[in-house]
């Protein structure tokens, strides 16, 4: 009598584990009943981070000539070039600020990891005005975060130092002067040497581990390529970008924190662009060209949630139109009507919810490290 | 109609003055004290205490358990304390006190802080409170060997008791699952399954497919449902306790639920007869090389009888109707969750929520957003953001604080989200309901806005 229950337990194990063995005989290696992760992670490598981090290499390049020219012949047309040449770096890295991740992640940065070199803003003035002084700055250290990137850069191209009356000042009639030539030396050498290590790391080891890291745990490549979007979108465009400066954070608003304060108009252009990196992102455009490969939006369809993505797109595309409707400085609009700014950060928010609880369910993005029974 | 009550209470008498083996409680006694070593040494090990009752700067409290506060750096104590008193129970040493000790450490523990509820926990709660009031060291244990006596026979009620209190929460986790969403519709499994796909050989395969999803929830309902009752019979018993086995360590493996499955693996034990119990204690005995004989005494006497039957009958009578309080509350269960936990609602439903809280000057209009992570862990988070009492307790946590830094006529309100079993986020709580004016009660909540879906069933 005992032996029949035996068997009969033996034969419901049995079973599940034929059910399994047996399907996975029968189909080719990837099989169609499963979403191919490997295609996305591949199509992000090669498609989207790497070239945008080639581009940003170019452009940095570029924005070193046209330093170089300019710290040789202080004119204020080779100041222009070097800032059309920053306007053009920027705008280039827009499409990287997203991505936290191999050797960009390891260099630390608290919160905002690599983008604490690049660009945090509002700048800490003094402090570029004191390493100008008297040489003592390392941008290294934590406490230089704020002070180096493109907002420094944007401070010595079309700020105001100490007393003087023009921006090109500072280089020649500025006691500091050549304080100021060498931080604009040393903040550019920064940004290269940084952006050549995580270029080079992707284009070596770093993509093979990134392609190879396809499992569901709180390190595998794509839970934190999830992570990193998300973060980018809602802490670095929608925050940094729009509502911190609009003061939903703050008793007031703070136009000072606004991106590419000194040069006034191009914040509404470097937003949008933002934008455009992360519509892009999410629905796998390609870099370079127009193409469209594996992606979140794929993702989404292969799990039969077509109507998040209608959902996500439209708001992407709300919030755009919000943000075409400002000025194309953002301190002036905070200043004029301040609702316009949050009605921008408004539309945001509103993909923020589809991407943040609608999105990580669908994909069940594992982010715990704790026990739980779903409550 | 008299003879119907007579009768009633005559065989409740019959029945109450059966006596059993001693040896399944004993064993049963010995396991739960050496698992519960286990999870305290288990949590402490991966840090735990650290980050969920020490680092935080706030915990979520229990409704008229405010008082229960962290202990800091002392909280180390009381784990210590709530281990050797498992450990105690474990060898049946001065069993009666260690027990008491382990069920109001423990309990103290889970009431520190709400974030960290787990349906698992209040089980452990709960039949330890059963347990203060049995004879658990009547036979193979230490007290045994202090008192120079043991029993080899004990009231049948008290092994039953553990059997009915496992029994209830199979059988309400059973119902549980009876819902539209549950049965009809796959979810939430339909969302966790897929997502093991670096499951080897199932992980690509099963887990995708559409009528494992359903043939996984209808069988896991059934499982629930049936378990205490194959478990009670002796003609499917084996069969029984290896479906329990082959559950819990399927779930072990697809869900992260720590301890769970190995509490309630061993705990179905209890349901096997007196023999099998005995066995194991031989063969304990044989590797311990016990060689302690004593007055064995037939029949094991129970001390204020009385009023021990009525907490255990009062006990029991609470935990068949706590489940079905949600009824008392309008609008979805799984959406306002009032009434949700202390019901065996285990693993039921996949609920995701964003909640951002706007501090606002009602005399200036003037308002901020608040980064939440400034005040909660993530863990935190994910919790208050998907259960509207945690949502309230929050936004006052949030008014007096900001009250405290000096700002004025503060008004809270939230904008929240919440997903549930798949369907697209809904707005959860009327953003313009002032939730630092809120007060917490056992009444409705009517500023949780109405879930716009309808979810059938139990």
């Amino acid at each position: 009598m005992k032996m029949k229950k035996f068997f009969l337990g033996l034969i419901l194990v049995g079973f599940i584990v034929a059910c399994s063995s047996s399907s996975s005989d029968d189909d080719p290696k990837g099989g169609n009943d499963n979403f191919d992760r490997d295609a996305l992670l591949i199509n992000v490598a090669d498609n989207i981070i790497i070239p945008a981090f080639e581009d940003l290499q170019v452009k940095l390049s570029a924005l070193d000539a046209t330093k170089s020219t300019f710290v040789d012949d202080k004119s204020q047309t080779n100041l222009d070039a070097l800032s059309d040449a920053w306007l053009e770096a920027y705008k280039s890295w827009q499409y990287v600020e997203m991505f936290n991740i191999g050797k960009a992640e390891e260099r630390g940065g608290k919160e905002f990891g690599f983008v604490s070199f690049f660009n945090i803003h509002p700048l800490t003035v003094d402090d570029v005005q004191n390493g100008a002084k008297n040489g003592n700055y390392d941008l290294d250290s934590g406490n230089f975060h704020d002070a180096q990137g493109f907002p420094a850069l944007d401070f010595l191209i079309h700020g105001l130092a100490d007393s003087d009356a023009n921006a090109i000042d500072k280089f020649t009639s500025n006691t500091s002067n050549a304080g100021y030539a060498d931080y604009l030396t040393d903040v550019i050498a920064q940004m290269m040497t940084l952006n050549n290590s995580y270029l080079s790391d992707w284009k070596g080891n770093y993509r093979s581990t990134f392609i190879g890291g396809t499992g569901n745990t709180a390190t595998s490549s794509l839970n934190k390529i999830v992570n990193d979007f998300i973060f980018y979108y809602e802490k670095l465009l929608r925050a940094k970008k729009i509502g911190t400066p609009a003061g939903n954070f703050s008793n007031m608003p703070l136009p000072e924190t606004v991106e590419a304060f000194y040069k006034k108009d191009v914040s509404k252009d470097l937003a949008l662009i933002g934008l455009n990196a992360a519509q892009d992102f999410f629905n796998g455009k390609a870099y370079k060209g127009s193409s469209n490969g594996e992606s979140f939006k794929t993702y989404l369809e292969f799990l039969d949630r077509a109507d998040l993505v209608t959902l996500i797109n439209t708001r992407f595309n709300d919030a755009r139109q919000k943000i075409k409707v400002l000025d194309s400085n953002f301190v002036t609009q905070i200043n004029t009507d301040n609702t316009k700014m949050t009605e921008a950060y408004d539309a945001l928010q509103l993909a923020v919810v589809s991407l943040k609880i609608d999105m990580v369910q669908a994909f069940d993005v594992n982010l715990d490290f704790t026990d739980n029974d779903g409550d | 109609m008299a003879t119907f009550f007579y009768t009633m209470i005559f065989n409740l008498k019959t029945y109450l003055s059966k006596t059993t083996h001693a040896a399944p409680l004993a064993v049963f006694r010995m396991c739960f004290g050496i698992i519960m070593c286990f999870s305290i040494m288990r949590f402490w090990y991966h840090g735990w205490i650290e980050t969920f009752y020490i680092q935080p700067k706030f915990h979520f409290s229990y409704y008229g358990f405010e008082w229960v506060k962290s202990l800091e750096n002392y909280t180390y104590l009381l784990f210590l304390i709530c281990g050797l008193a498992s450990l105690f129970v474990a060898l049946g040493f001065k069993y009666r006190m260690a027990i008491i000790t382990f069920f109001l450490s423990f309990t103290y523990i889970e009431l520190m802080d709400k974030t960290t509820y787990l349906n698992h926990y209040y089980f452990i709660s709960l039949l330890s409170f059963l347990m203060i009031f049995l004879p658990a060291n009547a036979t193979f244990s230490l007290d045994n060997i202090l008192k120079k006596k043991s029993y080899e026979y004990i009231p049948k009620w008290t092994t039953d008791s553990v059997k009915l209190l496992l029994g209830i929460v199979y059988f309400y986790a059973g119902l549980a699952k009876l819902n539209s969403d549950w049965l009809f519709r796959a979810q939430p499994l339909k969302i966790w399954l897929p997502s093991k796909y670096d499951l080897p050989l199932i992980g690509d395969t099963l887990m995708q497919q559409n009528w494992f999803h359903f043939a996984m929830s209808w069988s896991g309902a059934l499982y629930d449902l049936s378990i205490p009752f194959l478990l009670s019979y002796k003609r499917t018993r084996v069969f029984a306790f290896i479906l329990v086995v082959v559950f819990h360590v399927f779930t072990r493996v697809l869900f992260p639920i720590g301890m769970f499955p190995f509490i309630m693996i061993v705990s179905a034990l209890i349901f096997f007869d007196a023999n099998f119990h005995q066995k194991i204690i031989k063969i304990l005995k044989r590797i311990f090389n016990s060689k302690t004989s004593f007055q064995s005494i037939e029949m094991c006497k129970t001390h204020f009888k009385k009023p021990v039957l009525i907490i255990i009958g009062l006990f029991f009578c609470i935990q068949l109707f706590v489940p079905f309080r949600y009824a008392l509350y309008p609008n979805e269960l799984f959406w306002t969750e009032e009434g949700y936990r202390f019901s065996w609602r285990v693993m039921l439903m996949e609920k995701m929520g964003i909640a951002t809280f706007k501090i606002v000057n009602a005399k200036t209009g003037n308002f901020f957003y608040v980064d939440n992570k400034d005040f909660l862990t993530p863990l935190q988070e994910k919790q208050m953001s998907s259960q509207p009492d945690f949502i309230l307790e929050y936004a006052h946590y949030l008014g007096d604080h900001f009250k405290s830094q000096g700002h004025k006529n503060i008004q809270v309100f939230v904008e929240s989200y919440v997903a549930l079993n798949g369907r697209l986020s809904q707005p959860f709580i009327d953003k313009n309901v002032d939730l630092y004016a809120e007060k917490e009660s056992f009444k409705p909540k009517h500023w949780i806005l109405p879930f716009k879906d309808d979810i059938k069933g139990l």
